[in-house]
């Protein structure tokens, strides 16, 4: 089978600085999580791999370039990355993922993607907040918001920017809910995660990431204590299952 | 009436266009947050109008656009290269490269001012609304002369064009404009050239600073650019309403600025009269003021 996503030789460099260092990895049909200490090169891995930030190396989705499979590769930005304050409501942020799908740039959304827009609203559990200034809602609410903007996507893989770091209980439990239901439907989610209690529980994959992969695979082979402690310099040893 | 015709309403309708286009443009900039763009690209295209001006020793209104769009492009180039060889954040490249345009245009003004001598720096910086003038304006019938309508002055041509252009291109790429501005990583990934868009916008502002800065002068282009749009950030969560409110405001302030200046207070019988300009950048302070104060939004 291709891969969703193949990165051979990729390497990142942020003036003189190497964010990430030579990154040979294929993905797998699951759910993986990114896994390293900050400065790893995990958001780098992510935005390299979309052509946000430049990188050396090839990168391909299903066996083709990003521009000839876009529409089947979503992405969710971490949440930091935009002004919230933006006059914008909960709908109209989920819509922005049906603009490739538009046959026209002006006048109200088409009926059908204004329902898909919905539909990804209500299966993140808010439905009720499509007519909500983002600005209004809490931070886990924004942060189910662009998983529900990721969804309306209908795409095969998911590029996800920690969409579950300071989130509130009643959304990781939604998020994770979601995680699930688009790995039963066999699609692919790579996640950029910094919580090692959940990963034994909830991940199929990991990739270890410090600058360069220190491991890669599924859970029971690749998140080892050893493999963590070598990618996290030995600290938090107690959190591997 | 006809002395209003020929008098009043080419600098009312001037300043009514400048006030409106720029408003509508400058929404973009604060949702961006990149005021201080607004404030770069009306500096910047001076050199440009300079040039044009020079090279075609005309005072007309295409070679002087053409040149400021130039200068537009290369003075966002330049940001983007300063920024990078120096490592400087956006505001320090911006503002080192606006002025640095600025006084070149400044210097161009001097050396070829023989030839352009009705352009100087207090028109720069100040406009000068009040020789917007219609003279051959005999009644309302010339209003459907063709003859009396080629002696409207030609900068409210300009005006106009570059107005009817931004409300077109705001309306027809409404949604890739609002993406842009939101989210403009998601854009990419989504396969947006984000910086064509950032480009065509800029360039749209810098055709609305030149059409308006013979009007009412640099300096106010750049109040005409912020103010609307940031009291309009303080009256509404909604995007269609922010972005067409805010050129609605500056419309109003451009049109209620020229009239507190000088005709309304010759209706009154009052024997005063002020700079236009002067009183449209009041007025947009004071409608920020206002709308901070009043804020349904922030309390």
């Amino acid at each position: 089978m291709t891969p969703p996503l193949s990165l051979h030789g990729v390497s990142v460099r942020y003036g003189d600085r190497p964010a990430l260092s030579d990154v040979t990895w294929d993905a797998v049909p699951g759910l993986t999580a990114i896994l390293g200490p900050n400065g790893a090169g995990k958001s780098t891995l992510l935005r390299a791999a979309l052509g946000l930030v430049p990188a050396t190396g090839e990168v391909r989705f299903f066996g083709r370039t990003l521009a000839e499979v876009r529409n089947r590769v979503a992405f969710l930005p971490q949440r930091a990355s935009v002004d919230w304050d933006f006059p914008a409501t909960a709908l109209d942020v989920v819509g922005m993922a049906r603009l490739p799908r538009l046959r026209r740039w002006w006048g109200r959304l088409p009926r059908a993607d204004r329902d898909a827009a919905l539909a990804a609203l209500d299966a993140v559990g808010m439905a009720d907040f499509a007519a909500r200034q983002i600005g209004r809602l809490s931070g886990g609410q924004q942060q189910r918001v662009f998983l529900a903007r990721a969804l309306a996507q209908q795409a095969d893989l998911f590029l996800m920017d920690e969409p579950l770091a300071a989130v509130d209980a009643v959304t990781e439990r939604a998020i994770i809910a979601v995680l699930h239901r688009l790995v039963d439907d066999g699609k692919t989610v790579l996640m950029v995660h910094h919580d090692l209690s959940l990963v034994s529980e909830h991940f199929t994959d990991v990739l270890l990431l410090a600058g360069r992969v220190i491991a890669a695979g599924p859970v029971r082979e690749a998140f080892t204590e050893d493999s963590v402690a070598r990618a996290f310099g030995g600290l938090p040893r107690m959190m591997v299952a | 009436m006809s002395s209003f015709l020929q008098l009043d309403a080419p600098a009312l309708l001037a300043a009514t266009l400048a006030g409106g286009t720029c408003g509508l443009l400058g929404s973009f900039l604060v949702l961006r947050r990149e005021s201080l763009l607004g404030d770069a690209l009306s500096h910047a295209v001076l050199p440009g109008i300079v040039a044009g001006f020079a090279l075609t020793g005309l005072r007309a209104s295409l070679p002087m656009l053409l040149g400021a769009l130039a200068a537009a492009l290369l003075a966002t180039f330049a940001i983007g290269l300063v920024r990078r060889l120096a490592r400087l954040e956006a505001g320090a490249a911006t503002g080192l490269v606006f002025t640095g345009f600025f006084a070149f245009g400044l210097v161009g003004l001097e050396v070829t001012g023989a030839r352009m001598a009705d352009v100087d720096l207090d028109c720069v910086l100040f406009g000068q609304i009040e020789t917007l003038v219609w003279l051959e304006a005999t009644g309302w019938t010339s209003l459907l002369d063709p003859a009396a309508l080629a002696g409207l002055p030609r900068q409210l041509g300009l005006l106009a064009g570059v107005a009817a252009v931004s409300v077109l291109a705001v309306a027809a790429f409404w949604h890739p404009l609002r993406l842009v501005c939101f989210d403009a990583d998601y854009a990419r990934a989504l396969g947006l050239r984000v910086s064509w868009w950032e480009t065509g916008l800029n360039l749209l502002i810098a055709a609305a600073a030149v059409a308006a800065f013979e009007a009412v002068g640099t300096v106010l282009v750049v109040a005409l650019l912020a103010c609307p749009a940031v009291a309009m950030r303080f009256l509404t969560d909604t995007y269609r309403v922010q972005v067409w409110g805010a050129a609605a405001l500056g419309a109003v302030l451009g049109a209620l600025g020229v009239l507190l200046a000088g005709p309304l207070p010759a209706a009154l019988g009052l024997a005063y009269s002020v700079n236009a300009a002067g009183v449209i950048g009041s007025l947009a302070g004071l409608a920020v003021f206002l709308s901070l104060r009043f804020a349904p939004r922030r309390g």
